[in-house]
């Protein structure tokens, strides 16, 4: 049972870390979408270090939205998709590990790379580490709500765009908490934990719903 | 029973020309009244004088661009459970009327905000997430639009209308969750109606009529769907015909 799916989790991960994977040009957007930011509000110290862990959040999103596509396309486009479409394992399960492979190859760096670029934007330690965790929990939601957009878009040319469209608004609620939660890191009256654990909550709850309408709309787009 | 009845669209469509004159002239004696209750009945307001008038189109278009979800949230199950095959044709047509009725909901809200609050756009919760259903609806929209087989389509959009349907009570509680400059909910509450019968009812009766405008342009729309694919399908039926003919000589 388990031996199926740590295969198709090396492989996803192997597929989008080598040569033509392009996981880490998802961290290198991330950085791109940070520069550009001073650029366009100025380089007040102190305004970045306000809205600091929303651009972070915002650029984490951007790029999350970009890597989607090719959750499914390559699998699609070299028919390894109806392999597994075929191969008899439950589809939910089989798109979750996807996901949590996709994560690990483009969510994680982000995650990681957070904490360094937090620094152009003159974060405090505090807020580092806040916004590091809140991404942490939150990017996996991002990913696995994206999943129901990428499968849904799976058949079209070009659906790029029409993905970013369909997953932004369910992306909102993760942003909204994981925003409020690494502010209220720092400013001290409001609680950290309320808006950490709804936005657990979410990544929750996307691990079933994710999966699910996910399966269900490959299902249907390969007949 | 009734529900599968209607499965053939040629019963649909005669059912549908039968009722439809009824909806029209009820939706047309009801928007008689309300709007006069609206502009003779209702007293202004003591604070907001006649811009409180703005509240008659406003609130029951709010309503009906939830229910319109609602109604194609119902249609999706109909499309993925029963494989009801006039379940797509509804969510379809639901939803450009839906939009629209969003639409109405933001631009009299903003119109009504500018004199109140001083200003058009507020990123309150509640108008927040009214703007995002609106994006969602174009979403929609557009996955219908992008997507060339209607079966497929309908499938597709049924599965992303159902994870929207998650939004709906998002929205509906999201004044209780972020508590902000927008007035809490006070016509739909356990405890009964807070405001005055003389607002109420002129309210009440223009959400009457505004429902049974959706009814009225939900049917004509579904009746333009189902000519719509018949025709699609004519038309596939006559190039397939004519490759037909022209094939064999090909093949010989």
């Amino acid at each position: 049972m388990s031996g199926w799916m740590g295969a198709l989790f090396l492989r996803e991960l192997r597929l989008s870390l080598r040569v033509g994977g392009g996981a880490l040009i998802g961290v290198l957007f991330f950085l791109a979408v940070i520069t550009v930011i001073p650029f366009g509000v100025g380089p007040d110290l102190n305004l970045l270090a306000l809205i600091g862990p929303a651009v972070l959040w915002i650029g984490a999103l951007l790029a999350t939205l970009l890597g989607l596509d090719r959750l499914f396309q390559a699998d699609r486009d070299d028919g390894s998709l109806d392999l597994m479409l075929m191969a008899g394992r439950p589809l939910e399960v089989l798109v979750l590990v996807k996901c949590l492979a996709h994560w690990v190859g483009t969510g994680l760096p982000l995650v990681l790379s957070a904490p360094v670029l937090s620094i152009f934007l003159n974060l405090e330690p505090l807020a580092i580490g806040a916004v590091a965790l809140t991404l942490l929990v939150g990017t996996p939601a991002l990913t696995l709500i994206g999943a129901i957009g990428a499968a849904l878009t799976v058949s079209l040319r070009r659906g790029g765009l029409l993905l970013a469209v369909l997953v932004v608004p369910f992306s909102i609620p993760v942003l909204i908490f994981g925003v409020s939660a690494s502010g209220a890191a720092v400013t001290e009256p409001t609680p950290f934990l309320t808006p950490f654990l709804l936005l657990a909550a979410l990544t929750l709850i996307s691990a079933v719903v994710g999966p699910v309408a996910a399966a269900m709309a490959l299902r249907f787009s390969s007949d | 029973m009734a529900i599968l009845d209607l499965a053939n669209p040629t019963r649909f469509l005669a059912l549908s020309a039968r009722l439809l004159p009824w909806l029209a002239a009820a939706c047309v004696i009801a928007f008689a009244v309300g709007l006069y209750m609206t502009f003779f009945v209702a007293p202004d307001d003591y604070q907001q004088g006649a811009t409180v008038k703005i509240m008659y189109l406003h609130v029951p278009a709010a309503w009906l661009a939830m229910m319109c979800y609602s109604v194609m949230a119902i249609s999706s199950l109909g499309t993925l459970i029963w494989k009801h095959p006039l379940a797509d044709v509804s969510a379809k047509a639901a939803a450009p009327i839906g939009a629209a009725f969003t639409l109405i909901s933001l631009i009299t809200g903003s119109l009504w905000g500018k004199p109140m609050w001083g200003t058009y756009w507020v990123w309150d919760a509640r108008l927040t997430s009214v703007l995002v259903l609106f994006i969602m609806y174009l979403g929609l929209i557009a996955l219908w639009r992008t997507i060339e087989d209607p079966i497929r389509a309908g499938k597709a959009a049924a599965v992303l209308t159902l994870v929207g349907a998650i939004n709906l009570p998002i929205i509906k509680f999201s004044v209780d969750w972020w508590n902000t400059l927008h007035q809490p909910a006070s016509v739909i509450r356990m405890d009964g109606p807070t405001i005055h019968p003389t607002i109420l009812w002129p309210l009440l009766v223009m959400a009457l009529a505004f429902t049974l405008l959706f009814f009225v342009m939900h049917l004509m729309a579904m009746r333009n769907e189902i000519l719509r694919r018949r025709l699609r399908t004519m038309q596939l039926q006559a190039a397939s015909a004519r490759v037909g003919v022209a094939t064999p000589q090909a093949a010989e």
